[in-house]
């Protein structure tokens, strides 16, 4: 019997010829990584261990974004934490503000997390490296913990469930839509701990920026990873910023999957999740009559440099809505400057805009334009549960940014086709 | 080991926003986090639950972030066990962790009202409802998660092996 992607990968960390789903492995991790909400906890854990040392000091990060810069002096106090521990431990990558990015789109555009790869980390959002074709999960500070001290982690290896995306993308659809209609059609545990493997002639031309949005929320849909196969598109993609060696792995033709499912690109419409779940989505049109009070584009999930320029396409030469507050938040240094370098922050800038240093901040209502009560947004971010970006009575829809961008401009939910693009 | 408590009943995909909304993670202690545990869902529960209660829900409990102050927030504010139809994975390995017990009950909900008084056998997953008398089985803890209870839990356990 052959394997899937991600039990070759499982198989390989664990010093196995096979392994199938259900079975229980030991697994070596080749990355490890959390953030100012999740390290402290695991810093404490680590410590009651009583390792001498992290397993190995160029796999181990800290990434403070997420309350980064730090908005009040808890925050301090939680960013300083993992600043002294990595001074103390001497690991080789800590990222300070004005160095850093929002982690997942930070870890991949620094080659630190690569193809074949088992990555762990103390955040939901760790799936998202399964658009470079590694296992990557998200885990809890304990279990990061123990990963830091052993180099392993014990994981069931999941059922695998393969999704088949054929046809050509309509205008103005992007990842983030296939990736919120997917989950519209399976629901928030649809994929429940099991493997997600994205396929298809649509996916094999897909940029890697869209890729890394798809896997990013596989956890949305309850999966344990999401992942697409390494081909030409990751490699040139990957070369020239991988620290380390790495390795493509693929499916068997005759892998088994728990489940199958076929999607015509073409028929997904431009598509927006309303409130409070991931799964409940609608194509964009019939939401022309929600009036909303801020836009944000960023986050793990679309805060990459394609994604800030879709949305700076849209808003050149025009105003943001005198309604509307539009918060705009470039996922990395690297991307900060080159957005800034092409002039694209200024078209935010002039059009009334907020232009962030990189940070988590409003996704998950941490500061940076959080809501009050009554208040709608509509975000490029992952997660729309009540109270995700502030008051217990706000509300948060999900895009994709060139939607974002024209509900900012008209202070409606609106598809770019709404300003004649 | 038995639990006996009195219920709190919750719906399907109760997220982790829900139980610890994001806006208090800038500290991880116990008891600071339970002073607001499930407050997505009101403040009714933070202010009135009891030493010994359990919580009852529906399926995919606990999706959403990685954050473990999720379990961390319930068992400070005294949370005996939770059992629901399903689990997402992070916080099922989470609650593990931190040593808050969880019981996989597929369709719990339709035996147990919000109120009611529930009797817990972890060692047999035997559920047992006081107060309409119906019983119930928990789907049986995996093999090696129940090793792992049994060596004290995960930081216990890896400490063994870093010794070894």
């Amino acid at each position: 019997m052959g394997m899937t992607i991600t039990e070759k990968i499982l198989a390989g960390h664990a010093g196995k010829e096979h392994v199938a789903p259900g079975e229980l492995i030991n697994a070596k991790v080749d990355f490890l990584l959390a953030n100012d909400i999740t390290a402290p906890i695991a810093i404490t854990e680590f410590k009651k261990i009583g390792a001498k040392d992290v397993f190995d000091r160029s796999r181990v990060t800290f990434v403070p974004d997420h309350f980064a810069p730090q908005k009040d002096i808890q925050s301090a106090e939680q960013c300083k934490l993992l600043r002294e521990f990595s001074r103390q431990y001497g690991l080789e990558h800590y990222f300070e503000i004005g160095r850093m990015g929002v982690e997942h789109a930070l870890l991949p555009e620094q080659g630190l997390v690569l193809p074949g790869d088992v990555v762990i980390g103390a955040d939901s959002h760790t799936c998202t490296y399964g658009g470079l074709g590694a296992f990557s999960t998200g885990v809890g500070s304990t279990d990061l913990a123990a990963a830091m001290a052993t180099g392993e982690c014990w994981f069931r290896v999941p059922e695998s469930m393969k999704f088949v995306y054929t046809g050509k993308f309509s205008k103005w659809v992007t990842g983030k839509d296939l990736i919120l209609h997917t989950i519209g059609d399976i629901g928030v545990d649809g994929a429940l701990y099991r493997a997600m493997e994205f396929t298809g002639e649509a996916m094999e031309n897909l940029p890697m920026h869209a890729r890394l949005t798809i896997c990013n929320m596989a956890i949305e849909a309850g999966g344990k990873n999401g992942i697409i196969a390494p081909d030409d598109i990751t490699e040139g993609y990957v070369k020239g910023r991988a620290r380390r060696d790495y390795k493509f792995f693929a499916s068997d033709p005759d892998a088994s999957y728990v489940e199958v499912r076929d999607y015509d690109v073409s028929k997904i419409p431009i598509t927006v999740a309303c409130p409070h779940l991931p799964s409940n989505t609608r194509a964009v049109e019939e939401l022309s009559d929600i009036r909303k009070d801020q836009s944000v584009v960023g986050s793990c999930t679309n805060g990459r440099y394609e994604d800030i320029l879709e949305a700076a396409n849209v808003i050149r030469g025009r105003k943001v809505h005198p309604d509307v507050r539009m918060v705009v938040i470039p996922a990395t240094q690297d991307i900060y400057r080159k957005t800034m370098r092409e002039g694209l922050l200024d078209v935010f800038v002039e059009a009334g805009a907020v232009v962030s240093t990189p940070t988590c901040g409003p996704c998950l209502g941490g500061h940076m334009g959080v809501l009050a009560k009554g208040e709608r947004a509509i975000a490029t971010t992952n997660r729309n549960f009540v109270g995700r970006m502030g008051h217990l009575e706000s509300e948060v829809y999900l895009s994709n940014p060139a939607v974002a961008a024209a509900s900012a401009v008209l202070g409606h939910i609106a598809s770019p086709e709404e300003l004649g693009l | 080991m038995e639990f006996k408590g009195k219920v709190w009943t919750f719906g399907d995909d109760v997220d982790t926003d829900v139980i610890i909304p994001a806006m208090y993670l800038s500290t991880s202690d116990p008891k600071e986090l339970a002073a607001h545990v499930m407050e997505g869902a009101g403040t009714e529960f933070a202010g009135n639950v009891a030493e010994g209660d359990i919580i009852v829900a529906g399926k995919n409990f606990g999706c959403g972030s990685s954050r473990e102050h999720a379990p961390i927030a319930l068992k400070a504010a005294g949370v005996s066990a939770v059992i629901a139809g399903s689990f997402a994975r992070i916080f099922y390995r989470n609650s593990f962790n931190i040593g808050l017990p969880i019981f996989e009950a597929p369709g719990i909900l339709e035996s147990v009202k919000q109120g009611d008084e529930l009797e817990v056998d972890a060692t047999t997953g035997t559920i047992r409802n006081l107060t309409n008398g119906s019983e119930t089985t928990a789907k049986p803890i995996p093999g090696f998660m129940r090793d792992l209870i049994e060596k004290g839990g995960l930081v216990a356990w890896t400490k063994e092996k870093i010794k070894a």
